[in-house]
């Protein structure tokens, strides 16, 4: 083998051979780049020194659970930390803002700057993350999904009815005290036909005199208000909140105001819902919420939150 | 020149450069190490296989949305991992458990986030939300740029293929029982509709599954049933009000 191995420069390149010869093919012997070694050399190393200080060996047999490492780093005891300390930072904030909204509703919020710069902030942030999405980034909402900037309000737009609104929510039935009603589906589950349906639409659309009267309007379609809508939606057509029934006489329609819009509505029986936020966002959160809901624009002065569901309704005409 | 009189020098080459067969098994075996030091505690280390309690195989509708979501992509978009990080954890509640998926396969964890992460999404829309969605996501998301599934609605969903697939998973690991293969079609068609005869059979065998027409057409079971179904399953399944992080057996 010694033979092998004689020392043998390669004539070209004046580099040493490792001395294997295939075929007459020979290999050259440079050495590894410095460099590259002491890098290797250094991972070496730091790989020990993370053996020990971070969690590193998943168990062999024998062992109970994996190394821990000194450091006894957990991916989620970090989150816990970091989430806990934001809470912590929030809380004496969130505090204020609870007492001020159990105690003094919304207008004790508004009266301090700060609690209103922090409780917009909050509501801001948890807006875009969980209602955005339906009512839209500006609270604007979309057909089927309530614009909240105005001062219609299908369950009240009190400070404490929004609140209430966000705890519960609407129609939805995992929560045992959601807000709950449902229009039937007049064309589709066959409960009037389609002339019968059309006459009420064209009387629906007079109460608010975006047509002139017609007469299958006053007729058909008055006797058939009278009998099927009126129990919710008021026999003048005003609504009536403790039901979530909407004000007909207004221009605002939340399904939509033309006549085939208005036809569909009837036809389908709408069944709108709203998440329950109660459990899912912390309490704290959904007053800041409710309270960015309430100063978008459209929400209800105080002394309507004891007024009666009709003294609402009467108030809210008044106003108009 | 001295080192490569080593009588392990010449070995090396004698046995190994000059022999092929014996070079591939040899360097099969060094590879190997890794990976056995790696992944093969993973099968059996009990702190690896964390179970939770809630977690349960998918609903055959449930799969099947499933399937929808895979074939059309949406993983290219959303991912289903919240992370373990404070503002993910923030927005869309508690991060990820790896028992979440584990009846996945394969699991759809993700990793480009172009669309929101879709891990807690169920419960918490409405179905209606998510039909205006898919025939249209501009209506209600104008900023979005997620393509229109309008389709769906009106594909019929195969719904005889699905006891098939329950067989498949069942292969893999999933603990679909001989019952839940046998009725998996009866059960898919059972989830769609809150009056059938089959309810209490079906809330037995998939509890706390949402039972309910998810497309508001009940003439047609459509491929849009079953990818609401999912979607509205998804992240909903461990009660995370009763689940402590902090226990021994889900610290790691």
């Amino acid at each position: 083998m010694a033979d092998e191995h004689k020392k043998d420069v390669d004539a070209y390149s004046g580099v040493d051979t490792t001395g294997h010869e295939w075929d007459g093919i020979k290999e050259l012997d440079n050495p590894l780049p410095r460099w590259w070694v002491w890098v290797f050399y250094a991972s070496i190393v730091w790989s020990v020194i993370y053996w020990i200080f971070m969690p590193a060996w998943p168990a062999l047999p024998g062992m109970d659970g994996h190394t821990r490492g000194l450091r006894d780093h957990s991916e989620r005891a970090n989150v816990a930390a970091a989430v806990a300390e934001l809470e912590a930072s929030r809380a004496p904030m969130f505090t204020r803002l609870t007492e001020a909204a159990d105690t003094g509703g919304i207008s004790a919020i508004e009266a301090d700057p700060d609690l209103l710069n922090f409780a917009l902030a909050a509501g801001s942030s948890a807006f875009g993350d969980n209602c955005a999405t339906c009512h839209g980034a500006g609270g604007q909402g979309f057909i089927g999904y309530p614009n909240l900037n105005d001062d219609v309000w299908l369950w009240g737009g009190s400070f404490d009815e929004i609140r209430h609104t966000l705890h519960v929510g609407i129609r939805w039935e995992s929560h045992p005290d959601t807000r709950f009603s449902q229009m039937p589906a007049y064309g589709r589950d066959e409960l009037l036909n389609r002339e019968e349906i059309a006459a009420v639409t064209d009387y629906v659309m007079t109460l608010s005199d975006m047509i002139e009267p017609t007469e299958a309007g006053q007729t058909m379609g008055a006797e058939i208000f009278d009998f099927q809508c009126s129990a919710c939606h008021g026999a003048d057509g005003r609504g009536d909140r403790t039901q979530g029934a909407p004000n007909l006489t207004d221009q605002e329609w939340l399904y939509g105001g033309t006549r085939d819009q208005i036809y569909n509505t009837i036809w389908r029986g709408p069944y709108g819902m709203m998440p329950a936020w109660e459990g899912r966002l912390d309490e704290e959160v959904i007053t800041a919420l409710a309270a960015y809901v309430y100063l978008l624009g459209g929400g209800e002065s105080e002394t309507i939150t004891e007024a009666s569901a009709a003294d609402v309704i009467n108030t809210q005409e008044a106003g108009r | 020149m001295a080192k490569k009189q080593n009588p392990i020098w010449g070995w090396h080459k004698k046995v190994l450069e000059q022999n092929s067969l014996v070079l591939t098994v040899g360097v099969l075996a060094v590879v190997s190490i890794g990976g056995l030091v790696e992944i093969a505690p993973l099968f059996y280390l009990d702190e690896t296989i964390e179970e939770v309690e809630g977690v349960r195989p998918y609903s055959p509708l449930a799969l099947m949305g499933r399937d929808i979501y895979i074939r059309e992509g949406c993983y290219n978009c959303h991912s289903q991992m919240v992370r373990p990080l404070r503002d993910e954890v923030e927005r869309y509640g508690h991060y990820s458990l790896a028992a979440e998926s584990m009846y996945d396969h394969p699991f759809q964890w993700g990793s480009k986030r172009t669309g929101p992460d879709l891990a807690r999404v169920g419960n918490k829309y409405s179905d209606e939300w998510h039909r205006d969605h898919m025939r249209d996501p501009r209506s209600v998301v104008p900023e979005s740029i997620m393509p229109p599934y309008a389709f769906l609605e009106t594909t019929r969903l195969e719904t005889e293929v699905v006891e098939g697939r329950l067989r498949a998973l069942r292969r893999l690991g999933v603990p679909y029982t001989d019952e839940m293969i046998e009725n998996a079609e009866a059960d898919l068609e059972a989830q769609l509709d809150p009056f059938s005869a089959s309810y209490d059979a079906f809330v037995a065998r998939y509890p706390g599954a949402p039972i309910r027409d998810f497309d508001g057409n009940p003439e047609m079971i459509s491929e849009l049933d079953a990818l609401i179904a999912y979607l509205q399953v998804l992240g909903t399944m461990v009660d995370f009000s009763t689940y402590e992080a902090d226990a021994d057996e889900n610290l790691r």
